[in-house]
């Protein structure tokens, strides 16, 4: 059976493909190396339009409006300037804004107004190795790399520091004070408000939780450092795959790229960690089918969030304490216990 | 290339749901088309495959391991038509739903007319309304134009005039659509279905076309003020699904070949069979199809040919199950619960859903939750679709659901159960039925399968429901009363085919269950006390013929609508107690 894949690797060659919505300037060149807040593709968006309707002001058909309109399409125009007249009857259309004309037709002209400059960063540190022409870039690095199921859509790196001694630890306001400013925070649960209007005002300039409660999401889209969830929305502890693996990389650089999971897209949230290496590691494996000896976290109750080894499939369809009949394998727990489990609720930690 | 579906041919139907992918294999056996066997995959539309083809593939070799025949070849390509060893198949047929919600763009003319209708046909399948636009809506052309350039729709709709009436109101429409296709990045741009003034069709064709992702037009969904005809339009519809679908995942085009282009979206199908049933049956009552989905809760309500579909993407049982809390409060779910467990687990469970579609409950507390989940979210979506049903239908009295017989009800929390009783109940919680009515439980998803089969066979369908290919979960008599609870509301009498006779006397508030095995019939006779209507109207006894199902014949006396109690102990106590009346523990 197929097999979803979660990236907890120590040690991994991350490719990350990105790219602007809409075409614009890539800014990189092939085999620059960029940090992960770096912006390597910008565009500029229109936020509004303005449509002047010509043939109706000046009162004429839309073919002689077509004849009288000066302007043509990329013409960047300042507020005033003078876009159509009539010399017959001495009138005149003006632009309302400053802005760019997109089309003109029909006996009216449409200009994009507002513009906003749409930064793409980087997301990830790491050496350009392929340029997506007038969209984005290809971005090669090697480390460590830990998926995370919730973002906020921010990105951001800094030292990483850990306030968490063990996974179902719970982050609260009197454990962030200024000494933490300007740092990625390895925290647990996270279920109040405070907290994350507190490392605002710090600013810390990323969080890693291990579960966020669902009422704080609209919190913690606001915030304007990134924000990463491990294992789930509600009450749950770090899986213990990834905090050994954050917790032995603390005080190392660390990019946290909150990317909202997207399964169609296959984006999702994940911290990087850079490390030096001789030679390129190998690629994570994306697609993977349920073998034993797989480690694999499981991504429902009783057990969600916890990590096991895959030791058995069992033939067939299996009757689970739910009373459903699934596919399904023994997992053993850390503590030893063996487990049986729907096949469809685990993914493959690798 | 396979030939499309024809009598006499073996028949492969695939099914790509957002979890599971679906081979279904029909033949002919002793001259009747059969449903033979199935074979399940994961749906493979996500990434990191992003093409359904190989979970299409996994779902075909399953079946394979099942039947022992073989329909793909060591290259793992189809083989077709059937070999005189046996190998291969005649003809394919498919049905999608896996994909995010589409988002969908409506503009009309006037709110209540060409809106309000190309709002109805949005509403039969996977989309999410992102902006209406319309004549009424006062903003300036160029705010419209913003907001589809900001939201971005995968698909804009636009109908408007009547045939041969308004035509410069619906050209300034197109103008705007036009402007924001023409703004967007060409892999961006959405695709669009026109239905609306006719004698615009070639304007649209050429304005249009060269601008979105595909264009479709259908004949006018308001013909007249008057009239409104969805029907062509949602079959356009239909089609045009599988090719939004493409942008997100590849396989579509390889599917579409080996289908001969028989590809339509699941809820269509659904519909469309459900329609098929109607007609072919002809009752006086309606006859409604209902399927909690992942992708979509789908409602098809048939009343003699003509079909009210409404697909909610926002009442599915899988990533938008988090925002049903939008709709609910979370005591709307627990009150469903017979056992006591906390609303932050509730909500824990729906967010966890949420992030993980296809993964189903492993202990009983999920599962309590999950059943408890799915009747809130078929009782929202039976709200919305009710406003679609047309007037005048019968119904014992107004705010309850029209008469229906059968009910057939298919999804994964449905069929996927320790046992039918719990199926049983869930329905009879949510839908609440009034009179007589036979439940049915679609638990190998045939009703989509057949709905697309039934577009070049249409005895197929009929064959293959007659062979007892559906599960009868029971026939059930639900009485409407203004009785005091615990006062007697009806006598059953039960005559079986041998002759013997089972008696009941009924109190208000109570739930029964009599034996009456699948397979069996018996003749039931009502007598209503103190003005209690069973179907007959008030107080009107009755007989009729039933038949057997899974759990039996029941009678729900509970009361329409049904009001839980408040003191949560004792609802719980209630519901435990129905759950064991019905099996369900």
């Amino acid at each position: 059976m197929l097999a979803p894949v979660l990236h907890i690797l120590p040690l991994a060659t991350i490719l990350r493909e990105r790219l602007l919505p809409i075409p614009g300037k890539v800014k990189v060149h092939l085999n620059q190396k960029v940090a992960a807040t770096d912006v390597i593709a910008e565009t500029a968006w229109a936020r509004e339009h303005v449509l002047l309707d010509v043939a109706r002001t000046l009162g004429v058909s839309v073919e002689a409006a077509n004849r009288l309109i000066r302007c043509k399409v990329g013409e960047r125009l300042s507020q005033g300037s003078i876009v159509a007249e009539d010399g017959i009857i001495r009138r005149t259309i003006h632009v309302p804004r400053e802005g760019r004309v997109v089309a003109v037709g029909g006996g009216k002209i449409l200009l994009e107004v507002g513009n906003t400059n749409l930064e793409l960063r980087a997301g990830i540190p790491g050496i350009i190795t392929q340029i997506i022409p007038d969209r984005g870039a290809v971005i090669q690095t090697a480390g460590a790399l830990i998926q995370g199921v919730w973002g906020n859509g921010r990105v951001d790196a800094s030292m990483m520091y850990s306030l968490i001694d063990k996974p179902d630890d719970m982050l609260t306001v009197d454990r962030l004070d200024a000494s933490l400013r300007g740092l990625v925070i390895l925290a647990g649960q996270c279920r109040d408000a405070e907290v994350l209007q507190a490392a605002a005002e710090l600013p810390l300039r990323g969080l890693i939780l291990s579960s966020l409660l669902p009422l704080l999401i609209p919190t913690a889209l606001q915030m304007r450092y990134p924000i990463t969830v491990t294992d789930g929305l509600g009450h749950m502890p770090m899986n213990i795959a990834a905090f050994k693996l954050l917790s032995t990389n603390c005080k190392r650089e660390a990019a946290v790229n909150a990317e909202p999971y997207d399964r169609y897209k296959g984006t999702r949230p994940e911290v990087i960690v850079p490390l030096p290496v001789s030679q390129d590691p190998p690629l994570p494996r994306d697609e993977e089918t349920f073998v034993p000896g797989q480690q694999v976290r499981m991504r429902r109750a009783p057990h969600a969030g916890e990590i096991g080894t895959l030791v058995n499939l069992r033939p067939g369809l299996t009757s689970l304490p739910s009373g459903l009949r699934a596919t399904a394998g023994e997992v053993r727990l850390d503590t030893g216990e063996q487990i049986l489990v729907p096949l469809i609720n685990l993914e493959v930690v690798g | 290339m396979p030939a499309s579906s024809v009598e006499g041919d073996t028949l492969l139907v695939m099914d790509v749901g957002a979890a599971i992918t679906r081979a279904m294999f029909f033949d002919v056996v002793e001259g009747q088309y059969r449903f033979v066997a199935n074979g399940q995959a994961p749906s493979t539309a996500e990434a990191p495959y992003k093409d359904i083809g190989e979970g299409v593939r996994q779902a075909i070799e399953n079946l394979q391991a099942v039947t022992g025949r073989t329909f793909l070849d060591t290259d793992r390509n189809l083989i077709t038509p059937i070999q005189e060893d046996g190998n291969g198949i005649d003809a394919v047929a498919a049905t999608i739903s896996a994909g995010p919600t589409i988002k969908t763009a409506v503009v009309g003319l006037l709110d209540d007319v060409s809106l309000a209708s190309a709002i109805r046909l949005a509403e039969t399948s996977y989309t999410r309304i992102v902006e209406t636009i319309s004549l009424n809506d006062h903003r300036k052309p160029e705010e419209h134009l913003d907001i589809l350039l900001h939201t971005r729709p995968d698909l804009v709709i636009i109908a408007g005039g009547t045939d041969s009436g308004a035509s410069h109101s619906v050209q300034r429409m197109l103008e705007i659509v036009g402007l924001a296709c023409h703004l967007l990045p060409p892999e961006k741009r959405p695709a669009a279905l026109f239905a609306g003034n006719q004698s615009l069709a070639k304007i649209v064709q050429s304005s249009l076309e060269p601008l979105t992702l595909t264009l479709r037009l259908s004949p006018n969904i308001r013909p007249t003020l008057d009239t409104e005809d969805l029907d062509p339009a949602v079959k356009e519809l239909a089609r045009l699904i599988p090719e939004i679908r493409k942008r997100y995942y590849k396989g579509v085009d390889e599917l579409n070949l080996w289908t001969n282009g028989h590809i339509l979206s699941n809820a269509y199908a659904q519909g469309r069979m459900i329609r098929f049933l109607s007609k072919a049956y002809g009752a006086t009552k309606g006859l409604l199809g209902l399927d909690v989905g992942v992708s979509a809760t789908t409602i098809a309500a048939g009343f003699n040919g003509k079909i009210a579909l409404s697909a909610y993407p926002q009442f599915g049982f899988g990533e938008n199950l988090a925002g049903l809390l939008q709709y609910v409060g979370l005591a709307d779910i627990t009150r469903w619960l017979a056992l006591d467990i906390p609303q932050e687990a509730v909500r824990d469970f729906l967010y966890q859903k949420s992030l993980y579609p296809a993964t189903i409950p492993a202990t009983r507390e999920e599962q309590a939750i999950a059943q408890s989940v799915a009747r809130q979210a078929l009782i929202l979506a039976l709200q919305a679709a009710r406003r679609n049903f047309p007037q005048g239908i019968p119904m014992l009295k107004p705010g309850l659901l029209p008469l229906f017989e059968p009910i057939m009800a298919s999804g994964g929390i449905l069929t996927n159960v320790s046992n039918l009783g719990q199926s049983l109940l869930l329905l009879l919680d949510a839908l609440q039925p009034v009179g007589v009515t036979t439940l049915i439980l679609d638990q190998n998803h045939l009703l989509t399968a057949l709905g697309v089969a039934s577009e070049r066979n249409n005895i197929m369908p009929i064959q293959v429901l007659e062979s007892g290919a559906f599960t009868n979960l029971a026939t059930v008599v639900s009485v409407v009363s203004s009785a005091n609870y615990g006062t007697k509301v009806l006598r059953a009498r039960l005559t079986y085919e041998n002759g013997n006779e089972t008696t009941v006397e009924v109190k208000f508030g109570g739930l029964e269950i009599l034996p009456l095995p699948s397979g069996q019939i018996a003749r039931l006779s009502l007598q209503p006390l103190r003005h209690t209507d069973a179907g007959f109207g008030p107080g009107r006894s009755g007989s009729i013929r039933i038949g057997g199902g899974a759990v039996g014949f029941v009678i729900d006396a509970r009361g329409r609508p049904l009001v839980l109690p408040g003191d949560p102990v004792r609802r719980r106590e209630l519901i435990k107690k129905w759950l064991w009346t019905v099996g369900g523990i």
